[in-house]
């Protein structure tokens, strides 16, 4: 009986230690694996970039392909250094390595809504300080082409099931655009997936990359 | 559990301390590694889309 009771004290001990783990592993173990992914990739887009640049007009643009760099985001309210490249997708895998664009949703700087997903908390939380930004602040998208700057419009906190906000019209389902808009959606609140918090903005300046 | 597992270990102390720790890494690295890798997928946590 002693001895019984003994052994289920000792598991019970090592399951808590284990799911501690778990918990520091997905803080910030998982960081590890992004920032690995994020290295090579945003290493990559500013080598296409100086390719471009180099080729003086013959640069031949292509579709992206899914899981490479779609564009580079920074968001200066968020500090200096705070840049992630964006891959194309929001699968599971895809976001593990970066913010993720939504298949679909327009291209940085086209007219409609290009769509970005980021995990909060876990995988480097390239999200985790978006509910931080104010109205008005600068989100700006380097791609091959171009550097968009958006401005932060509004921000809202939705249920998972509002899909209307990465519409190319945010809560207009089949409304033509006429605007480039920028959302940015992640998990809220933090450690949680049981509600979305939505960034919107729109584009305020457009700088071509001189080839 | 654990006793019986030191009990069985061979050596003096210092030996059975190093088996000790040489095992809770491999233990711990495994999870690191391979299983919680595995399982941060299938956590419903932090899935923003």
């Amino acid at each position: 009986m002693r001895a019984a009771l003994r052994v289920v004290c000792e598991l019970g001990v090592t399951a808590g230690i284990v799911l501690l783990m778990l918990c520091a592993y997905l803080l910030w173990g998982t960081g590890s694996y992004t920032e690995r992914h994020q290295r090579v990739l945003q290493q990559q887009f500013e080598q296409e970039i100086q390719e471009i640049h180099q080729k003086q007009g013959k640069r031949s643009l292509g579709a992206i392909k899914l899981g490479s760099a779609v564009a580079l985001l920074r968001i200066p309210r968020l500090g200096a250094d705070y840049k992630f490249a964006v891959v194309e997708g929001v699968d599971a895998e895809a976001l593990r390595e970066g913010p993720g664009h939504y298949p679909g949703t327009a291209m940085p700087g086209k007219i409609g809504n290009f769509v970005v997903s980021g995990h909060r908390t876990t995988y480097l939380a390239p999200f985790n300080g978006i509910g931080e930004l104010r109205r008005g602040d600068d989100i700006v998208v380097d791609t091959r082409e171009a550097r968009y700057t958006y401005r932060v419009t509004q921000k809202e906190v939705v249920l998972p099931t509002r899909l209307d906000v990465i519409e190319p019209v945010p809560g207009h389902p089949g409304e033509r655009p006429k605007q480039a808009l920028i959302t940015m959606t992640t998990c809220n609140p933090k450690y949680s997936a049981s509600e979305r918090l939505i960034v919107h903005g729109v584009l305020a300046d457009r700088e071509k990359r001189h080839t | 559990m654990y006793g019986f597992i030191w009990r069985r270990l061979p050596g003096g102390i210092v030996v059975r301390l190093a088996v000790s720790l040489l095992l809770i890494g491999v233990v711990a690295g495994l999870l690191w590694y391979v299983v919680f890798p595995w399982l941060a997928t299938r956590v419903p946590i932090d899935q923003p889309w």
